[in-house]
């Protein structure tokens, strides 16, 4: 069954059909197009598919996209404004923290959240703010390298 | 799209009673709390349901509050906030413990407390996509014959897996649970089967509404055995609580990981002084190997499993002994 489904996404309002049973990522993918956030494993395992929901990461893959009824969701597709990257998009970019890039959207919307939540993490905190997020390419050192670069960056903004 | 996502109707209730009303007008109806567990495996094909009933609105369920009785835990509170309160790290350290080890950081931001208790057992035969299984002809405990772990056995031998039932149990939590038939109190300690097919004893269409955690009897501690030290289910997990007085120290433990519900072990010898130690935490340690039964349910060999969660027990029993002793 089709229900109306209200959200924001990335800012923009949205009113959807859509079925009970609808996974957030599907919704995300093949209704709204949005195809940054990506799958990488049958359910939960590997954390390319985050997103935030109300400015919490959130497995896509195993959210109901009804669950989401009246939140915001933040996608990748959201990072960049107005043509200019992200710090996070940035910083990934610079540090080589992106290789294929299949793990990327999903590693920055989990250390969007991280950021905002404390700017200025150790490693260990970005360790465990993405202890869920798995890369095949990069080994790790490169992006923890990256978001403690776009910290820096947004400090640099913020003075 | 994604595949083999069955069909199903969604409920949002916003109280208590809708909740339990919603749940018993459709026999065959599940509850969804966070959805890390019943999703992902609503995705493989090994649950169905034709309604799903989300708790996530319900009030009553979020209860964190301390009453007269003790420490009131309600069924859908986050794990995040369990391993964050300064309250159960301070009195209830294995519980605190064993949420910051649940799953991933993500996870534990949905994942709750009542959707952990009741999560599904665990097997390397089961926890497959619908192909993976199709082409093993399935198992006992879903859809076949045979079971691929015990070959000739009658009961699936699937792993309970769940982090904070043995945390939960050293302390002696006891369940608020409601349904078609009223509320009533159970102790955790009774709230398990020894069977991989059907892990506990909630009637049909019963659901988990909060945990009562009375004052602490001792110092807890909460150690896991796994493969990948981020994000992992445990190979098997030990829960300790130390009771030292005087000259005497009690010990509770509870595992898990390592049979189809988690064991408690609760008339344990107590160690009197120093001098009785080494060989006291020698025998707890082959106490608990005999009291374990870990199956071929994983990838890591089931003796490892039974020698690892023995000196685990002991080494978390023998620190909170050294910390208590003046
Ligand atoms: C990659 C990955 C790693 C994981 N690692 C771990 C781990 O290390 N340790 C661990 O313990 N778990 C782990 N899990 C399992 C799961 O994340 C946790 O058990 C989590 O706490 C489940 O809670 P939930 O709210 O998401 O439950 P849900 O998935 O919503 O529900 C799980 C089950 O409980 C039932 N249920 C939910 N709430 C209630 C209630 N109030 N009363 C009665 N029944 C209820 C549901 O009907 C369902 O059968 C992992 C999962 C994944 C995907
Ligand atoms: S223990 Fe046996 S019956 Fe149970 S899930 Fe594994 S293979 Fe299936
Ligand atoms: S696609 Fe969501 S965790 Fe892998
Ligand atoms: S860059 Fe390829 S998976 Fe991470």
């Amino acid at each position: 069954m089709k229900r109306i489904l209200d959200l924001k996404i990335n800012g923009a309002a949205c009113e959807d059909a859509v079925a009970d049973n609808m996974l957030l990522i599907d919704y995300l993918r093949d209704q709204k197009g949005l195809t940054g956030t990506k799958q990488g494993c049958d359910g939960g395992e590997c954390g390319a598919c985050t997103v935030l929901v109300d400015g919490k990461p959130r497995l896509a893959c195993v959210t109901l996209a009804h669950d989401c009824a009246g939140a915001e969701i933040e996608t990748i597709e959201g990072q960049s404004r107005n043509g200019r990257l992200s710090a996070l998009q940035r910083a990934f970019h610079e540090n080589l923290g992106a290789q294929c890039g299949f793990c990327t959207p999903g590693m920055i919307m989990a250390a969007e959240a991280l950021l905002r939540r404390n700017p200025d993490p150790d490693d260990d905190a970005i360790k465990r703010a993405l202890g869920g997020n798995l890369c095949r390419c990069t080994g790790y050192i490169k992006i923890i390298r990256s978001v403690r670069a776009a910290a820096a960056m947004l400090a640099r903004d913020a003075a | 799209m994604t595949e083999a996502m069955p069909a199903f109707s969604l409920l949002h209730p916003e109280t208590l009673d809708d909740a339990l009303l919603a749940l018993s007008t459709t026999p065959e109806s599940r509850a969804l709390a966070g959805g890390t567990d019943l999703i992902v495996n609503m995705r493989r094909g090994l649950v169905e349901a034709p309604k799903l009933v989300s708790l996530a609105r319900v009030p009553e369920l979020k209860r964190f509050e301390t009453t007269e009785n003790g420490l009131v835990l309600g069924a859908g509170v986050m794990l995040a906030d369990i391993a964050d309160s300064t309250l159960v790290r301070e009195y209830y350290p294995a519980l605190a413990e064993a949420a910051e080890t649940v799953a991933g950081h993500t996870h534990r931001q949905v994942a709750t407390l009542g959707g952990n208790l009741c999560q599904d057992t665990r097997c390397l035969y089961y926890n497959q996509s619908h192909w993976w299984r199709k082409s093993n002809d399935f198992c006992l405990k879903y859809r076949g014959e045979i079971c691929h772990v015990a070959p000739r056995g009658k009961r699936c031998r699937a792993a309970y897996c769940g982090d904070l039932a043995p945390a939960l149990m050293v302390h002696d939590a006891e369940l608020t649970l409601a349904g078609p038939e009223g509320t009533r109190q159970l102790k955790l300690a009774e709230f398990f089967n020894e069977d991989g097919a059907q892990a506990n004893r909630l009637k049909p269409q019963e659901i988990i509404v909060s945990v009562l955690l009375r004052a602490p009897r001792g110092k807890s501690a909460y150690g896991k055995i796994r493969q990948r030290g981020a994000i992992d289910f445990p190979l098997a997990g030990v829960a300790v609580l130390a009771d030292c007085r005087k000259q005497q120290t009690t010990f509770t433990i509870a595992l898990t990981g390592t049979n189809s519900c988690p064991i408690l072990l609760n008339d344990l010898p107590p160690l009197g002084g120093p001098a009785e130690a080494d060989g006291y935490f020698d025998a707890l340690s082959k106490t608990v190997q005999k009291s374990v039964s870990p199956q071929r349910t994983t990838t890591i060999a089931a003796h490892y499993r039974r020698l690892s969660v023995a000196a685990l027990a002991a080494r978390l029993a023998r620190q909170l002994w050294e910390e208590g002793q003046p």
